[in-house]
């Protein structure tokens, strides 16, 4: 059996994630929340410890009339954050608009 | 397996806001366990008019898969030991 005290190649997806720890990321939970922040740490489960993160939660709301659905979301700061890894959907480098 | 138990145990006696998946609940941190279910001492409910049930409820026993979030006081946390002990951890994990 091959034992692999240290290695600095990525392997496994949660190695990807291990480079990203002090660097900024996106987060996608479920209930259409997102998060994005600095990973300080995680582990196998997911559960994260983010700083300076800012969640943005989306809600749709339908006109029963026009049944045009309306999109809102709302957005707040939080300095340091405790994730727990049983709503962690996606885990990527933050998402750059133009 | 140990990191984030080791990390909240830090953080004992600590105020925190913790965010349930239903809702919200602040309190001083009381006691953790290695499922990270969480005690609370001294809880106030964010929102009291929404859930009056808990206005008399001083302490609370919060089973970890419920929690959502915690919210924690930037200052007490140390980001490059984090940093470290999650590298090791994910080292552990491989093996």
């Amino acid at each position: 059996m091959e034992k692999q005290p240290t290695t600095n190649t990525v392997e496994e997806p949660l190695d990807l994630i291990r480079l990203s720890l002090d660097e900024r990321i996106y987060v996608k939970m479920r209930n259409d929340r997102e998060l994005r922040g600095r990973l300080h740490a995680y582990d196998q489960h997911l559960n994260m410890i983010l700083g300076d993160v800012e969640e943005t939660v989306t809600t749709v709301e339908i006109d029963e009339e026009t049944y045009e659905e309306l999109y809102k979301s709302t957005k707040r700061n939080i300095p340091m954050l405790f994730v727990r890894g049983d709503g962690v959907v996606l885990v990527a480098p933050p998402l750059r608009v133009g | 397996f140990q990191l984030f138990y080791s990390f909240f145990k830090s953080l004992v006696g600590k105020d925190v806001v913790v965010e349930l998946k239903n809702d919200l609940i602040c309190g001083t941190l009381h006691s953790v366990d290695q499922y990270l279910n969480i005690k609370l001492t001294d809880i106030s409910v964010t929102d009291p008019e929404k859930y009056p049930h808990m206005l008399s409820v001083k302490n609370c026993f919060i089973r970890g898969s419920v929690v959502r979030y915690v919210q924690l006081p930037a200052d007490e946390v140390d980001t490059q030991l984090l940093q470290d002990a999650a590298r090791k951890e994910a080292m552990q994990q491989k093996q």
